[in-house]
């Protein structure tokens, strides 16, 4: 195993060779450099400074530069370097704000050399130049940087980033003058060592302080960066404007960052807290890194490349006061236990599957990808011939397989979230309503599944004892309609069970659910002979009595109902406007009526009063002592989980919406946020915004309410300037002018206004949309093809009048999805009109 | 210059001052309205006690101000005392109100009573009445459960948990060791989650310092003609304003003896001005020796502890507010003192707010970390280059001296720093003044207050006290995070 783990390289006659091992230290290490010959390594920290050569199996301390009795603060070390020209000479930061120089020459024990007392905070990072033996640059906490002579006593030059602590120096590989600085406050400098006045560039790398940089030992432009905000980024210097190329998310807040030799893409990073593991990422691959080191049991603090010209060895010295020389073979792959296959389908019910090459070669039927959607396709990624490393197994195959057109269309979905209604009529309007959508789409299962639950809640309930008193007498005349009404209506098996149910009383038998799909053609069946036998006469009209009932379910429950919403609601009206038993009657009529007007037209309600009286509370007052509505629940929970089964989210949750408190309590909290949150998901990949925020605004769920509350900022740009606006209202800061006129009118927008995210121009709903039907440029000449970034909708309310609306949290929360993506792109630096909740 | 009068109001409080005490002191079992006669209404009309009120509402930059005031006062529905006295430090007014906002409002870990219920009993370390007042009225809106009002015994277990770490951090915050924290995360069922502790150090380290403030800028009580009619547990009115306004006839010697108009008070800003031009040009004369530095830092230390005598065993703790805290009796402890037990000194460069504290911070509660730091940031930069009637003065040597002088206190130590500079630029009233405010802020007095800078603005001295509230804030936070950071380990 050892022998395995061996490792020896060939550099010009150089041999390293060694394996993974590490020695402790007296105290924890603060930073570490290797010597330029590869062999030793010196260790600096606030307890210890120590030189360790690096044997074949083991680290020997050769030299301990902390003397004296009582060593004082210079000995503290924040930061340490080796000369990469002269092997005898050393510099430290020390945390006390000194630069000391040593000389491993001297006779004497103690190899101080030189001392700076320029700097008046902890000096962070020292740095020799690459080329010129006598010139050292250091960044201080104070905001200066300063360029060092060894001849002499005092700096050459000072430089002032004019910005917060320096936190990194490093000299470029490529320019003999540049050096880059890093800042606590997120920027990045770039200096003329020449000039101290000015710094030659300078841009914003972070969020938060940068806390480390490193130029490319060959892709000479480039300079990684690493920040507080757990990125690392690589730059392109070369152009005139830095450029980010790449991009690497931690988990951490990223300490050091260091280039690994010889590879071009490759990075060794460790973090500052939490993080003790070192990684090594290929840029190019940012979301797994190549390579790991999981040796530390504290926060690593330096690490560095035990050669300029070797990429097998890299040493670390951590908190933990060990110090490790790390082997590249030894290292943890992550990507051998991550997860190589990936599984998606796409909103038509294509579906995508990704994996390893090697699992799917056996494919025989593979055809290249062409874009036609009818047939599975397939590609595969391209290798870089360049990286012979760790690529090999990182080639994978996508399959896509193709559902045909006709099932895969998913208009019914669309129209289905577009005609449903979920609240503000009574339920059994809505049942109807929505019955009617399903049938209409020839859903006739979704629509029978309406009806039922229509009869089921709308039918059943409490009833008045009055009601209950005329029943008693005309009993007899109830079982005619009984029968003719279950014949007709519930032919599916949920509903036949049920009228098992009620013909036997409590006695419920096991199979609740038959064959959906025989049930179907049962009902297509059934439709002309059904119910025929019905004397219309029986069936018309409500009864006075009901319309109180309803009034009064209305007042008492009003309290139950409204402690539930977390949210006033504004747009919609309150769920408990929906009565729990309106007109108990009206189904009753309509379905009777179907032998002669067709099942679902028959919605035109009479509420008013007929003759009809007796009996119709007499069919009450049976289900009322035989059947309670809770009764129904567990079926009706069994529906929508078999709906929510099969794949159709949508009937489930549009049943819980409208069935609202009657259902919500059978089903637990889990299983129902899981539904809203595949429905709203599909809603949004179908961009039916406005239906997925009612939806949202609708459920009862917090976790899906408080959906709403998220992101309630509008980031805005004055339309005259193209400034972010950082004053609150519609008043420009810069320009003075009020930022929501009307593109197309000129006049200030009050109510709904709607703008470019292009090109900040706006105006009135109606304008622009009047506009846009004709032109596809902005209407306020500015060139912008507004057509193509889509129009936000979004209420605002200016506040330029004398009396400034305030926008309500409901105003904000109307906005779209589009809206909240692009508003996350540059969210610190532009406009933040904030909601501060309730 | 607008600056309290010492002479005429100084003496009229100190007459009547002894008798007041105690009346208060004793007054708390008596029923309110009859004390609400006895005690004299507050010396300054307006928020504080201390500050004239047109003092506080004039201030430059009014617009901005005003802006943020009426914002303020719509998202939260009233505009306290705090927030007024602190608006005179617009800039700084907005960055703290937007974390405590945060804190108590936002998405967080904890539900929204403990919140409240969490600052009542940081408050109450520092006997507060203001701030738990003020929390027990949002503690019942935002839902909790009234009997918790009822004192520490009616409390969740777990709450009850936070006693020990609470009391530590308000005032001996060193001695919070990893096994504290394991002790809160993980006792079985009571647990706290990493998060939620978080969550409630950051609360607790905000409350003990805003009790600092509170005290030191002799925040009056809110006028609320609303809330106090019974529904308050607690003397509104009163307990704040006697113990604040009157003088708690605690004379330190030194005190008495300083050049207490001695030295012409305008001649003393003149050589404190040259002091700091000095330290600021020629840094490398005098140059000290490591060891020269680490005395000086000890000195620094064990002055600190001469400041005050410990004079208050009689310490009276109304049982309105001793229901919330456990072992009342503990207090600060000079940090230099304990030769016993040795306790190493904090290296500030070792545990850094800025590398290590926002990172674990902002790891466990997400966001708070940028909010606490662009706070910390911006009371540790704000400066208007004025120094009362000076203008184009570089404060920063003066209000770095404050920033470490706290830090000294409790025993955090910058390598950086020559703590000379402390010696050199803070007068010996304004150390007893920043020592009481930090850790001992209920004991603080007008006459303290006046004591100190007499020729400064009364902005100035708000500013004084931002510093030193935040200051205590983040170093109770770095010996929170540190610790917790050493049980993740």
């Amino acid at each position: 195993m050892e022998k395995m783990a061996r490792v020896t390289t060939a550099l010009g006659g150089n041999a390293l060779t060694g394996r993974t091992m590490f020695c402790h230290l007296d105290a924890p290490a603060n930073a570490i450099s290797v010597c330029r010959d590869a062999a030793q390594v010196v260790v600096a920290g606030r307890n210890i400074f120590k030189i360790y050569s690096i044997e074949e199996d083991q680290f020997v301390e050769k030299l301990n530069l902390r003397v004296g009795r009582k060593p004082s603060l210079n000995f503290s070390c924040a930061d340490v370097v080796w000369h990469q020209m002269d092997e005898n000479l050393l510099a430290t930061a020390a945390t006390n704000g000194v630069v000391v120089t040593w000389n491993l020459g001297k006779p004497s024990r103690n190899k101080q050399d030189q001392l700076f007392t320029e700097h008046k905070r902890t000096v962070n990072k020292v740095c020799f130049h690459p080329t010129e033996v006598y010139m050292l640059l250091s960044g201080s906490q104070d905001g200066y940087m300063k360029c060092f002579d060894l001849r002499k006593k005092d700096s050459v030059s000072t430089f002032s980033g004019q910005s917060e602590s320096v936190r990194d120096v490093q000299f470029s590989i490529r320019d003999y003058f540049t050096f880059a600085a890093t800042f606590e406050n997120g920027n990045v400098q770039l200096w003329d060592i020449r000039r101290p006045d000015r710094y030659e560039r300078m841009f914003t790398a972070h969020n938060g302080p940068v806390f480390c940089c490193d130029w490319h030992p060959e892709d000479r432009g480039w300079l990684a960066t690493g920040g507080r905000d757990k990125m690392v980024k690589v730059w392109d210097m070369n152009t005139t404007r830095a450029k980010e190329i790449y991009c690497v998310q931690t988990i951490a807040s990223v300490a050091r960052v260091k280039w690994r030799p010889e590879c071009k893409h490759h990075i060794a990073t460790c973090s500052m807290m939490v993080d003790h593991n070192i990684y090594v990422w290929d840029v190019r691959r940012p979301f797994i890194p190549s390579a790991m080191f999981e040796e530390h049991k504290d926060v690593t603090t330096g690490i560095v490349w035990r050669h300029l010209h070797d990429p097998y060895f890299l040493l670390s010295g951590s908190k933990d006061s060990t110090l490790y020389q790390h082997i590249f073979k030894d290292a943890s792959q992550p990507i051998d236990r991550a997860n190589p296959e990936g599984l998606c389908y796409s909103l038509y019910g294509d579906l995508a599957f990704a994996a390893k090459e090697s699992l799917i070669s056996s494919d025989s039927n593979r055809k290249p990808y062409i874009g036609d959607r009818r047939h599975p396709i397939f590609f595969k990624r391209k290798l870089d011939p360049t990286e012979q490393f760790e690529y090999i197994s990182s080639s994978s195959a996508l399959s896509v397989f193709e559902t045909d057109m006709e099932s895969g269309s998913m208009d019914w979905f669309v129209h289905t979230a577009k005609q449903y209604a979920l609240a503000g009529r009574p339920l059994a309007e809505l049942c109807d309503h929505n019955a009617k959508v399903a049938k209409g789409l020839d859903r006739n299962q979704v629509a029978q599944t309406w009806t039922m639950l229509r009869i089921i809640y709308s039918s059943l309930g409490t009833v008045s004892s009055a009601n209950l008193n005329h029943s008693m007498g005309k009993g007899s005349a109830t079982l005619p309609l009984m029968n003719s009404f279950n014949l007709k209506d519930i032919p599916s098996g949920l509903g036949s069970e049920s009228r098992l149910d009620r013909s036997k009383g409590e006695n419920r038998t096991e199979n609740i659910l038959m064959d959906s799909s025989s049930t179907l053609i049962n009902n297509e069946d059934n439709e002309e002979t059904e119910g025929s036998d019905v004397p219309a006469d029986y069936l018309l009209g409500d009864v006075e009595a009901d319309e109180d009932d309803l009034y009064m379910m209305d007042h008492e429950n009003p309290h139950a109902e409204e402690q539930e919403y977390s949210l006033p609601q504004e747009a919609f009206p309150l769920r408990h406007e929906i009565v729990d038993n309106p007109s108990a009657l009206d189904h009753l009529q309509d379905k009777a009526d179907s032998p002669h007007v067709s099942g679902n037209e028959a919605e035109t309600v009479s509420l008013t009063p007929v003759e009809s009286f007796s009996l119709i509370s007499i069919s009450h007052s049976l289900y009322e002592n035989r059947l309670p509505t809770d009764f129904f629940n567990p079926i009706v929970r069994d529906t929508l989980l078999f709906y929510a089964e099969q794949g159709d989210v949508q009937t489930a949750v549009s049943v819980l919406i409208v069935l609202g408190d009657r259902i919500r309590k059978e089903i637990d909290e889990q299983t129902q946020e899981h539904w809203y949150t595949s429905y709203i998901d599909l809603l949004q990949r179908f961009q039916l915004w406005n239906i997925s925020n009612e939806v949202i605004k609708l459920s009862t769920c917090r976790a899906i309410n408080c959906l709403n509350q998220a992101s309630t900022t509008l980031h805005i740009n004055c339309s005259n300037c193209k400034r972010p606006m950082s004053n609150r209202g519609w008043i420009c800061d810069r320009c003075r002018q009020c930022a929501s006129m009307c593109a197309v009118c000129h006049h200030v927008v009050k109510g709904l206004f709607v703008w470019c995210q292009g090109c900040s121009h706006g105006g009135h709903l109606q304008h622009i949309m009047k506009w846009l039907e004709t032109s596809s440029h902005c209407p306020a000449g500015c060139g912008h093809l507004c057509w193509r970034a889509r129009y936000r909708r979004s209420s605002a309310a200016p506040w330029s009048g004398p009396t400034p609306p305030s926008p309500t949290p409901s105003s904000c929360s109307g906005s779209p999805s589009p809206g909240r993506s692009s508003c996350a792109g540059s969210p610190t630096t532009r406009h933040s009109l904030f909601l501060r909740g309730q | 210059m607008n600056r309290l009068g010492p002479g005429p109001v100084g003496s009229a409080t100190a007459a009547s001052a002894a008798g007041q005490y105690r009346v208060c002191g004793n007054c708390r079992k008596v029923p309110r309205q009859e004390k609400r006669v006895q005690v004299s209404p507050p010396l300054t009309r307006g928020p504080s006690a201390f500050i004239p009120e047109n003092e506080v509402m004039q201030a430059n930059g009014l617009d901005e101000r005003t802006n943020l005031l009426v914002e303020e006062y719509s998202t939260s529905g009233r505009l306290d005392n705090i927030t007024q006295v602190m608006s005179i430090h617009t800039q700084y007014l907005e960055s703290f109100l937007r974390s405590q906002f945060y804190m108590l409002r936002m998405d967080g870990p904890l539900p929204l009573p403990y919140r409240h219920y969490i600052a009542i009993m940081a408050a109450a370390r520092h006997q507060c009445s203001y701030l738990i007042n003020m929390h027990v009225d949002e503690f019942l809106k935002t839902g909790g459960i009234a009997e918790w009002l009822n004192g520490l015994e009616y409390i969740p277990q777990r709450l009850k948990n936070l006693n020990e770490i609470n009391k530590l951090l308000a005032h001996r915050p060193w001695l919070i060791t990893k096994e504290h924290i394991q002790k809160l995360v993980k006792t079985g069922e009571n647990n706290w989650s990493l998060p939620e502790l978080v969550h409630a150090v950051v609360l607790l380290a905000h409350y003990h310092a805003l009790a600092s403030f509170v005290f030191g800028s002799g925040i009056n009580p809110e006028r609320d003609p609303d809330t106090s009619n019974g529904v308050r547990l607690i003397a509104v009115n009163n307990f704040c304003v006697c113990d604040l306004a009157n003088d708690n006839n605690i004379e330190n010697a030194s005190l008495t003896s300083s050049n207490f108009g001695i030295t012409d008070s305008l001649s003393e800003l003149e050589a404190l001005m040259e002091r700091m031009k000095r330290l600021q040009e020629d840094k490398e004369d005098e140059e000290a020796s490591q060891e020269e530095m680490a005395t000086r830092f000890e000195k620094e230390k064990k002055e600190s502890l001469l400041v005050i005598s410990g004079a208050f065993d009689d310490e009276i703790v109304s049982t309105d507010v001793s229901r919330y805290i456990e072992d009342p009796g503990f207090g600060y402890k000079d940090f230099a003192r304990r030769g016993e037990d040795h306790l190493p000194t904090f290296r500030a460069q070792d545990y850094t707010w800025e590398n290590h504290g926002f990172s674990l911070v902002n790891r466990l509660y997400s966001d708070i970390g940028h909010l606490l730091d662009e706070k910390f940031r911006m009371v540790y930069n704000l400066t208007y280059n004025t120094m009362a009637t000076h203008e184009d003065v570089d404060t920063t040597t003066l209000r770095r001296a404050l920033f470490n002088y706290v830090h000294c206190m409790y025993g955090i130590r910058y390598d950086d720093y020559d703590y000379g500079e402390v010696n050199q630029l803070l007068e010996r009233s304004l150390k007893v003044y920043i020592k009481t405010v930090t850790c001992y802020p209920e004991r603080t007095t007008k006459r303290m207050y006046d004591s100190y800078w007499r020729q400064f603005k009364h902005s100035e001295k708000v500013h004084v006290n931002l510093l030193l509230m935040e200051a205590r804030m983040q170093a109770e936070l770095l010996y929170a995070l540190r610790a917790i950071t050493r049980h993740l380990t």
